[in-house]
């Protein structure tokens, strides 16, 4: 047992840290999608410029081959420096990982550079309006016709997909084949017609995901991914490999948001003290304090693991599901502390900390459904970890 | 960076484990709890032979040398076996003689100790006193080079069939006390815990000598507690872990409205949560021990999560397995009941979940950015 990174690690730190604290572009820009859009599409290229763009992808398709420590370090210090998400960041953590896996060497060859540059931006179309959390009962459908595939359905929850150059595309190849077969991994273009995006507006009031509906879209057979019929496989393997690493951002995260409650705390003035001085506010923000370190020792326990087996368990559930608790929790706990002034929110000059706790207890509630909702979360581990009997 | 057990703590681990699993078969520690003393004198040889009560304490004073780790290695597995054993108030004392003890002390009473020939036990709190920690009431009353102690200790574990009591006094120091010592009584308390028992000690006019007396007083005994908050947060992770497999295992197997129970989410995500304190548990606990031998700087902050957040694991998840198994979990035929026991018991002792979580509150948001002292 050893929790201190190896003097290679830590020179690699030392490294990210310093070229993140150098090359920081500062805050997001306030206002609309596409001032954010910009600007990240921008940190991108800078990322990919000085070689941090796909750090975990190996070096022959111009990525960093980092190892999973060290996946985990510059994801941890981006997060931790509060550094912008790059623009392109589902086409670097799910479709060029599928394309090296599962492409050919002519998609290899076509997609990879331009989601390391961001200059294609990648979306994913898997969820549908009756098929959520049961992914494999989707119904979109591909018809081949020569050597090209006609779609016909719908997509929803479709991040990004308004600014998508590509689309991760899962779709029905064989409606008389058991469910979880039959489907097939497309790369499909956004830019013909027969696709057309909606956007769909979240509780926060912004506009971050999409439903798009194919009428009649066209795909070649030179895009699909992994064979026909084998999309299922395509499609889960790469969503496995890519939450261990993006865990260590969310941990930051939760780290920075803890230690701004703290600051909160001692702000708000409660029963002639403030609300760091309260045993019962102290009590609520030290056991979030104690599952967020239990969240990160969890995650390094996962990674050893990971490392020694080559592949992520099932475990990697676990620690999704208590982030959500998390950071749901020390969000709600944030308006229980600013009290009667918890509805003022962005825009209200008497809001506290300028409304950003509405915004972090607003978008947190997507935490337990987004990326696997807590429910079936709960069941991987019931079935997977626990190996109990499945209710289907 | 490699957040495991080396192989030479997976080797302790599965030697404590196929020795406690034979030694503490469930009906064996049924017997144990049921008997009048609820400890028997050759486990006691048997884990003295195993290097088991110096496993954390010097080499040069008789023990294996080994860190903290390795010694939450150990202590998981006796609360897996949930084994009624004078182990934990042994390395209790142990760990304060090493610390704080004079080398003649160390010579005296830790190397018999440490080799399992003498038992000692801890009797640090006050009856009647609210049980604070590091607060102490008995006077340690000046009597020509030594001292005499009247008063009466609670919660003293073990204490039948001890050689000698580490006391403790309001000034902070402990003392060596044989347990056939003149105006030293014992009376065993009625606790929930059967499986580790509870006494009161009483002291009328007890004499001790200069010699017997630590040098160690107050602070110099912080590391000791730190240490051993892990190792019973260990304990009660342990517990957490074999009764979790134990409501799983049941719900694979009852079958109701013609399918397992374990197939029905109501019982599956109360499983899946089981799974979750436990490991998270795990994570504290081991998180804690390492900074023990490698990080002490972060051992206060660390032992108050662990010993947090072990206390509630440690019977909610015994509480939870109860629920799994519907009546038959809540007859004292059924095993599960020593084990709620215990991490209830383990909860109250050495601080509980909320004296903790205060802990680590001071540390997050007072000035000072460290736990008050203990």
């Amino acid at each position: 047992m050893d929790l201190t990174l190896s003097p290679s690690e830590e020179e690699f730190r030392d490294e990210v840290r310093a070229w993140l604290e150098e090359n920081h572009p500062g805050p997001e820009p306030e206002g609309g999608l596409d001032e954010v859009m910009d600007f990240r599409r921008e940190w991108q290229l800078k990322l990919h410029a000085a070689g941090w763009a796909g750090i975990s992808w190996p070096r022959e398709y111009g990525g960093r081959g980092a190892t999973m420590v060290e996946q985990a370090i510059f994801v941890g210090e981006a997060a931790r420096q509060e550094a912008p998400s790059p623009a392109n960041v589902l086409g670097l953590a799910m479709g060029g990982p599928v394309v090296i896996a599962h492409g050919t060497d002519a998609q290899k060859q076509r997609y990879l550079e331009p989601i390391l540059t961001g200059e294609e931006i990648w979306c994913q179309g898997f969820s549908e309006p009756e098929s959520g959390s049961d992914l494999a009962s989707l119904k979109t459908r591909a018809v081949r016709d020569g050597d090209e595939w006609a779609i016909t359905g719908q997509k929803v929850w479709t991040t990004f997909a308004q600014y998508a150059k590509w689309c991760m595309l899962v779709a029905r190849t064989d409606p008389d084949a058991p469910k979880h077969q039959g489907l097939t991994y497309f790369l499909l273009d956004m830019e013909q017609e027969g696709v057309q995006v909606r956007p769909l507006v979240q509780i926060t009031g912004e506009g971050e995901f999409n439903e798009i509906f194919f009428e009649g879209a066209r795909v070649p057979d030179a895009n699909v991914v992994g064979g026909v019929g084998n999309g299922w496989g395509v499609a889960i393997t790469t969503l496995m490999n890519e939450r261990a690493g993006l865990a260590f951002g969310a941990i930051s995260q939760v780290q920075n948001s803890l230690g701004r409650l703290a600051r909160l705390a001692g702000e708000i003035r409660v029963n002639g003290g403030s609300a760091a001085d309260d045993a019962h506010y102290r009590q609520r923000i030290a056991q979030l304090q104690i599952e967020a370190e239990a969240m990160r020792l969890n995650a390094y326990r996962g990674l050893t693991k990971t490392m020694e087996l080559g592949i992520p368990g099932p475990e990697g559930s676990l620690g999704k599901w208590q982030w959500a608790d998390i950071n749901q929790g020390l969000n709600e706990l944030a308006l229980e502390i600013e009290g009667a002034y918890a509805p003022l929110t962005r825009g209200s000059e008497h809001a506290v900390d300028g409304g950003a706790w509405q915004y972090g207890f607003l978008r947190s509630r997507a935490n337990s459904i987004e990326g696997g909702t807590t429910d079936i979360l709960k069941n991987i581990i019931a079935e997977r970890v626990l190996g109990l009997p499945r209710l289907r | 960076m490699y957040f495991d057990l080396n192989d030479e703590q997976r080797a302790i681990r599965d030697t404590a484990r196929e020795f406690l699993a034979a030694r503490y078969k469930p009906e064996r520690v049924r017997e144990l709890a049921e008997s009048e003393r609820g400890l028997e004198r050759s486990d006691w040889e048997e884990m003295a032979e195993l290097g088991w009560p110096g496993l954390a304490l010097p080499e040069q004073w008789g023990g294996q040398g080994l860190g903290i780790v390795e010694l939450a290695v150990l202590f998981e597995e006796m609360g897996y076996a949930l084994a009624p054993s004078p182990l934990f108030s042994n390395t209790s004392c142990g760990l304060a003689l090493a610390h704080c003890g004079s080398d003649e002390q160390r010579e005296r009473y830790l190397a018999p100790l440490a080799r399992g020939e003498k038992r000692g036990v801890p009797a640090l709190w006050d009856a009647g006193s609210p049980v604070m920690i590091g607060e102490f009431q008995m006077e340690a009353r000046p009597d020509g080079d030594g001292i005499v102690l009247d008063g009466e200790k609670v919660l003293v574990m073990d204490a039948a069939g001890a050689d000698f009591f580490l006391v403790a006094t309001a000034d902070g120091r402990r003392h060596v006390v044989a347990a056939d010592a003149e105006g030293l009584t014992l009376r065993e308390e009625a606790s929930i815990d059967p499986t580790r028992r509870l006494s009161s000690v009483g002291f009328d006019g007890v004499r001790v000598a200069a010699a017997d007396s630590l040098p160690g007083a107050g602070e110099d005994y912080f590391q000791v507690f730190h240490r051993l908050c892990v190792a019973l947060a260990a304990e009660s992770t342990g517990v957490a872990q074999r009764t979790m497999e134990m409501a799983v295992a049941y719900a694979k197997e009852r079958h109701q409205f013609g399918r397992p129970i374990g197939a029905y989410q109501a019982v599956s995500h109360r499983c899946a949560q089981m799974l979750l304190e436990t490991e998270n548990s795990r994570s504290v606990v081991y998180g804690a021990a390492w900074a023990a031998d490698a990080d002490p700087g972060s051992l206060p902050v660390a032992a108050s999560m662990a010993k947090a957040y072990a206390s509630d694991a440690g019977w909610r998840v015994p509480n939870a397995s109860i629920q799994v198994h519907g009546g038959i979990g809540f007859t004292w035929e059924h095993d599960l009941h020593f084990f709620l026991k215990r991490g209830r018991a383990n909860a109250a002792l050495f601080g509980d979940a909320k004296w903790h979580r205060e802990r680590v509150a001071a540390a997050v948001l007072d000035a000072s950015g460290q736990p008050a002292a203990v």
